[in-house]
């Protein structure tokens, strides 16, 4: 680990002001910072620690919730309003790491987690783009398994790790984010970049900006939720491919519903082409796997990976049977 | 009452129990018209029980120290950098940086290393136990991508890491071969194993294959896979004067303490190692370049040294199983009697090492065929030294076999259980050797009917519930019983009021194996006296003869050799007793051990306890330090431990994915010493079977020849949600040409797992797998 | 700045870098706590902080300033181990012991998260008590590895002891 100056925000206002300096690093639980960090993919000069600013779980105006960036992963899965209002945000992070890491990890780092490319991680041995921009791709021919199929780059073919990020490209979620420009909102959406010519940036965040919030919009339909995780074992790996849905319905027709994969891009990916497909469909079988392949249409697979099309048509039309069918949510 | 208490309250009842009946001495060999060790006929004592750890304590306390735990004054922390090029030379070095980093004490390249001798490569000398016959940090070659090129010692282990990553290296490569197709290109040659062919062939095999009505012909492949101990390799080690002391984590503890006596030129005695508890081996916790160089840096730098390996470190300089490539072919008769057995294959290894991944070891002896090809050829590759790793050989090579089998099963028509049994050989098909101990077909009849093998769906893909097809499938293990030579065994008796205490010490490894709980068992029983009146000294070399933990053989050598001494000591006990015992005039062979001393074998009154001969003789204490005999017994035998598996799995048919949602193995492994400990040892290879099947794979970039997953978060091993509950049981029927009728368990677990799995998932599902590991894209 | 470990008082260290992991082990010679891959994927580091199970190797100590730390040395009372520990012997749930203290540790924190009403990501409703069953605990202590293979020994013994309570 490369020497660095460590500090505690006192508040935001002092985070914001510390994080205004070159070469920073928030750190929150540092469950992926400090493992970056001795693996020498980040080496920050300070590091501004910001996960014991007041971090709360509260009703928002809107009737949603609004979640602190510095709660821990563990207590957004245990509240009883995400359990019963948006359980595939429950399910979802139950489902990533461990449960030590998810008493760690907060909200807001879960969000800036970067890829398990393990070219990415090789910095001594490997080209990577998004770690050393113009070094080349040594994961396009190489061990490409957990890489994406979807939207990626001839510079970058890595994929976001996060499970919550999907629940939450799902749920419609609100960034909010404060920085030397101020404060602004982000539809979860934009938070997340595709690679394109500059995979080092994984987000739209500026430099010193800050994620101070994530906010729940009121999504009545999300009560029928749920995250599936397909994965290389039962438990505490990263997703091959992962599902998260909510779906309502009206009679044998799905009336509205939100889909989001993981395992499959850059960035948590919404699925826009099948919601549109299956949005006021009657409810079949046939119906799911259409629309999974029209989101699927323009994938490009690689060496190792070209199992995740099919592997996420099966799992997308497996959730919407059990969601659309009214078993175990 | 702690629950230890309880343990040992009920040992010590157990013990008292068995003191009624005198153990005379055990035969010194296993030669034809020899008799049994007499342990084998005491069937109430110690030996069998479920006796929990003695090391128990220190362990679920925190308080047993491994290697990176011990400490020194004044002591600095290594720490390495690795190669990223698979062959070259190191063209410029720049090292400045590092040497003026913050707390660094030493930067050590092969430019200003101490000279050292490349270690004996394992299998070259007695005591030979390098990784290959490469020297360390003494040129600027370049073999393998990962290869340690220096060394940074500094005050803290921040400071050193650090230190470390500001060393500058340029490489000037050179042509080097890192994929198996550049391997198999460059040539293939017979395998040598331990100076042997690994090739037998008997009668026409492809001629008797051609004309059998029925036959399978498959190619298997599995890849490289890592032991991933728990515990990270380290060593904690200082020069004190011209001694080397060495705290280890080590599976060999007396052949490491030889062979870095050679390195650095020093007499064997020199030479201080000791590794009393090791955070798991199973075949990677031997000598490697970091106890090498650390040594070296210590000398240069003459402080004491703590190096503990990166979990990375770990994948760049340990090495693994290495690849394989099998062909098994088999051809039978319509009654399904094999007609032609062919196993034969590449395993890949580097020019500078000695393992070829002997795969064909557990087909010599399995099954009977008038007609077999075993083969091994090796292909080089410019890698890491591969090594043995948990049943080198068995564990890929049944995974082939026994799916094979599977295959043949389905083509004949014939229960996979009875075509097995159908192919019982009744001696060594290759040798020609009666077998000591063969009873798998008991193995087989009650791992049947105790898994409910009948309720198997006759054909694939017939089982669902929900979304989970379920199916079951069996395959049968199997590892050979060795003794290698070298081990001692030192019994000391010392006087503690009316009684005694037994120091037992042998130059043995404890990994978890439960080695030190099983020989103070055994020798609790040889010398009647109660469990907790012995101590175990091992790990330390220091003790005298060579014990490896390897080869699933060391309890069989200690036992040999704790025989010896025990003879000895007796002898001892004897001339100790004198004239005024009641033992006087009596021999060796006239007397048992009970109650705490000798008797006369047919006259149990006639006693005399060890305090009281040792009080009378004026002596404190007694000891006795002998050899184990040589193993004759294996010249004189076919030698195996032998297991029966059952699977059930569920593979999702949405996903892919496979769970095993039970497993019994139906061991044949001649006596069992401690049910606790053993169970354990059955279960944990099989878990490593699992993973093995399932899960496990090094991934090597056949690009550059490095290492692209050196994390537990990307090499994947079972998690507890993988693992089901596993049932475990076994015949328990002694082998009587072996010391107290038992053979190792250590590494009979892990064989024919993976082929249980596979033909499981293709009982639950119609597709056949053949390269490991079945990844749930294999199956959608 | 200081850390409460097993109730005393310890200080910081100077360097940022350090972690509570390396801390423990090197600066205050509490070995107990085990490193086994330094990456946050094994679970041998698992200690409780403030009850909560986390990873010493993924936590800078500087950053648990003020906090309790348990570590496996601070479990038994005196000479009487915890009875987890001493079921851990009994169930045979170890081999080399290496990974025994993080699973030991865990296993604490387990069953306070399963008391407190935190459901698992196999749990079939997020809203009901929490029952511990085999497959549960499975699942809650997946994040700590066991290579020997002692699964069904570690999991039997908690069975018998910690989670006995709110067993299913």
């Amino acid at each position: 680990m490369t020497p660095f100056d460590y500090a505690r925000a006192t508040d935001r206002a002092d985070a914001l002001r510390q994080g205004a300096a070159t070469n920073i690093a928030f750190l929150g639980g540092g469950t992926n910072l400090v493992d970056l960090m001795r693996e020498r993919v980040a080496s920050p000069a300070r590091v501004i620690d910001v996960s014991l600013l007041p971090g709360a779980i509260e009703d928002s105006e809107g009737g949603g919730l609004m979640i602190g960036a510095a709660v821990r992963n563990t207590a957004l899965a245990e509240h009883a309003a995400v359990r019963a209002r948006y359980p595939m945000l429950s399910r979802a992070i139950l489902a990533g790491a461990s449960a030590q890491i998810r008493n760690m990890a907060t909200v807001g780092g879960n969000l800036l987690q970067r890829t398990r490319c393990t070219y990415f991680y090789d910095v001594e041995g490997s080209r990577c783009n998004k770690r050393a921009p113009g070094s080349g791709c040594d994961a396009r021919d190489g061990f490409n398994r957990i890489h994406a199929v979807l939207g990626a780059s001839e510079a970058c073919v890595a994929t976001h790790p996060s499970d919550m990020c999907v629940a939450l490209a799902a749920l419609d979620a609100i960034v909010h984010v404060e920085g030397p420009g101020g404060a602004r909102t982000l539809p979860f959406g934009e938070l997340h970049r595709l690679p394109g010519d500059a995979p080092d940036r994984d987000t739209v965040l500026a430099p010193g900006e800050l994620i101070t919030a994530v906010e729940l919009p009121p999504l009545p339909l999300a009560a029928r939720s749920t995250y599936r995780k397909v994965r290389d074992r039962a438990s505490y790996a990263f997703a091959l491919v992962s599902v998260a849905a909510a779906v309502e319905m009206d009679g044998d027709r799905i009336a509205d519903l939100r889909i989001a994969f993981g395992g499959v891009a850059h960035k948590p990916w919404r699925a826009t082409r099948a919601e549109a497909a299956l949005r006021g469909a009657t409810a079949s079988a046939q119906a799911f796997r259409d629309a999974a392949a029209a989101e699927f249409a323009d994938a490009r697979p690689l060496r190792d990976n070209g199992f995740k099309p099919a592997l996420a048509t099966r799992t997308l039309a497996a959730v919407l049977s059990e969601l659309t069918t009214g078993e175990a949510a | 009452m702690s629950i230890v208490d309880t343990a040992k309250q009920t040992a010590q009842g157990l013990m008292q129990g068995a003191l009624e009946k005198l153990v005379p001495l055990a035969p010194d060999s296993w030669i034809p018209g020899g008799v049994p060790d007499p342990l084998i006929a005491r069937k109430h004592g110690l030996i069998g029980s479920p006796v929990s750890r003695l090391d128990g304590r220190l362990k679920v306390t925190g308080a047993a120290p491994f290697a990176a735990e011990y400490r020194f004054d004044n002591m600095v922390y290594a720490a390495l950098t690795y190669a990223t090029i698979a062959r070259g030379r190191i063209a410029a070095l720049e090292t400045a940086a590092a040497e003026a980093a913050p707390g660094v004490v030493l930067v050590m390249t092969y430019r200003n290393a101490p000279r050292m001798a490349p270690p004996p490569a394992f299998g070259s000398s007695p005591g030979g136990v390098g990784p290959a016959d490469l020297p360390i940090l003494q040129d600027d070659r370049i073999h393998w991508n990962g290869q340690p090129i220096a060394c940074v010692l500094a005050e803290t282990q921040e400071q050193a890491d650090h230190a470390a990553a500001l060393i500058a290296i340029t490489y000037a490569e050179e042509p080097s071969t890192t994929s198996l197709t550049g391997a198999k290109a460059n040539g293939i040659e017979q395998a040598l194993f331990m100076g042997q062919k690994l090739l037998n062939e008997i009668g026409d095999p492809e001629g008797a294959l051609a004309a059998a009505p029925y036959r399978v012909d498959q190619v298997y492949r599995t890849p490289r896979h890592s032991h991933n101990p728990i515990e990270p390799h380290a060593a904690t080690l200082a020069w004190i004067g011209d001694e080397l002391v060495i705290h280890d984590a080590s599976q060999m503890v007396s052949q490491q303490a030889q062979t870095m006596a050679d390195v650095f030129g020093l007499k064997a005695e020199q030479v201080r190692l000791t590794s009393p508890y090791v955070g798991g081996g199973f075949g990677s916790k031997g000598l490697w370049d970091h106890q090498v160089i650390a040594a070296a840096a210590a000398k240069l730098s003459g402080r004491p040294v703590r190096i503990a390996l990166s979990r990375e470190g770990v994948y760049r300089t340990v090495g693994g199983r290495t690849l394989t490539e099998q062909r098994v072919a088999i051809g039978a008769d319509a009654d399904g009697r094999f007609q032609s057995l062919i196993h034969t294959g590449l395993a890949v290894m580097t020019p500078h090492n000695a393992m070829p991944e002997p795969f064909i070891l557990g087909s010599r002896a399995t099954y009977a065929a008038p007609n077999i090809l075993l083969k091994v050829e090796v292909a080089r590759m410019n890698m890491l030294a591969n090594t043995f790793m948990r049943a080198p050989g068995e564990a890929v090579g049944t995974f082939a076999l026994e799916s094979a089998i599977d295959e043949l099963a389905t083509e004949l028509g014939i229960d996979p259980v009875e075509l097995r049994i159908r192919n019982e050989p009744d001696k060594d098909p290759i040798s020609g050797l009666p077998f000591s101990s063969r009873h798998i077909v008991e193995a087989w009849r009650q791992g049947a009917a105790r898994f409910g093998w009948d309720s198997r769906a006759p054909a694939p893909a017939m089982r669902q519930e929900g979304e989970w097809r379920i199916g079951m499938g069996c395959a049968t293990g199997t590892y050979p019983y060795y003794r290698m030579p070298g081990a001692e065994a030192r019994i000391t008796l010392t006087r503690d009021g009316d009684g005694v205490r037994a120091l037992v010490e042998v130059a043995a490894a404890e990994m978890g194996m439960g080695t030190s709980t099983t020989t103070a068992i055994v020798a609790a029983e040889r010398l009647g006296l109660p469990l907790d009146w012995v101590e175990v000294g091992y790990g330390d070399s220091a003790i005298p003869g060579a014990i490896m933990a390897g080869g699933s053989q060391q309890t069989a050598a200690i036992g040999a050799a704790v025989i010896a001494a025990q003879g000895a000591l007796v002898a001892e006990l004897l001339k100790l007793a004198g004239n005024d015992s009641p033992l006087a005039g009596l021999s060796v062979d006239e007397v048992g051990c009970d109650a705490g001393g000798l008797a006369k074998l047919d006259e149990p009154a006639r006693r005399e306890s060890y305090a009281s001969i040792l009080a009378r003789a004026q002596r404190d204490s007694v000891s006795a330090t002998r050899p184990g005999s040589p193993p004759l017994e294996l010249m004189h035998w076919s030698m195996h431990s032998h297991s029966a598996l059952f699977c059930e799995v569920r593979v999702n048919a949405v996903t892919g994915e496979t769970r095993v949602s039970r497993f019994l193995g139906s061991f044949d492994c001649g006596r069992i010493l401690n049910a606790k400990t053993a169970a354990s040892q059955f279960r944990g290879g099989i878990i490593m079977g699992l993973g093995m099947a399932l899960m496990e794979e090094t991934q090597f970039d056949e690009r550059n020849g490095r290492i692209m997953n050196p994390s537990l978060a990307e090499y994947h091993v079972p998690v507890h949600l993988d693992v089901p509950e596993i049932d475990v049981i076994w015949t328990d029927i002694p082998d009587p040409h072996t010391p107290m009728g038992a053979h190792g368990v250590g590494e009979i677990g892990i064989t024919g797992v993976a082929a249980a799995v596979a033909n499981a998932i293709y009982n639950a599902t119609g597709t056949r797998v053949r390269d490991l590991p079945i990844t749930l894209d294999r199956l959608l | 700045m200081s850390l409460i470990v097993n109730g005393l008082e310890v200080p910081a260290p100077a360097d940022a870098r350090v972690s509570l992991l390396d801390h423990l082990r090197e600066g205050m010679h509490l070995t107990g706590t085990k490193k086994g891959c330094n990456q946050g994927a094994c679970g041998a580091c698992t200690v409780l902080v403030d009850g909560e199970r986390i990873l010493s190797c993924l936590a800078l100590a500087v950053q648990y300033d003020g906090r309790r730390i348990t570590t496996i040395e601070g479990l038994a009372d005196g000479d009487a181990l915890h009875p987890l520990q001493a079921a851990f012997i009994e169930h045979d749930g170890f081999q080399c012991g290496y990974c025994t203290p993080g699973q030991i540790c865990s296993a604490i924190g387990m069953v306070a998260e399963a008391k407190r009403g935190v459901p698992s990501h196999i749990s079939p409703d997020l809203t009901a008590e929490v029952r511990l069953s085999r497959e549960e605990i499975q699942e809650r202590m997946s994040g700590n590895l066991c290579r020997c293979g002692a699964h069904n020994g570690i999991i039997d013994a908690i069975r018998g002891t910690v989670a006995a309570e709110v067993g299913a």
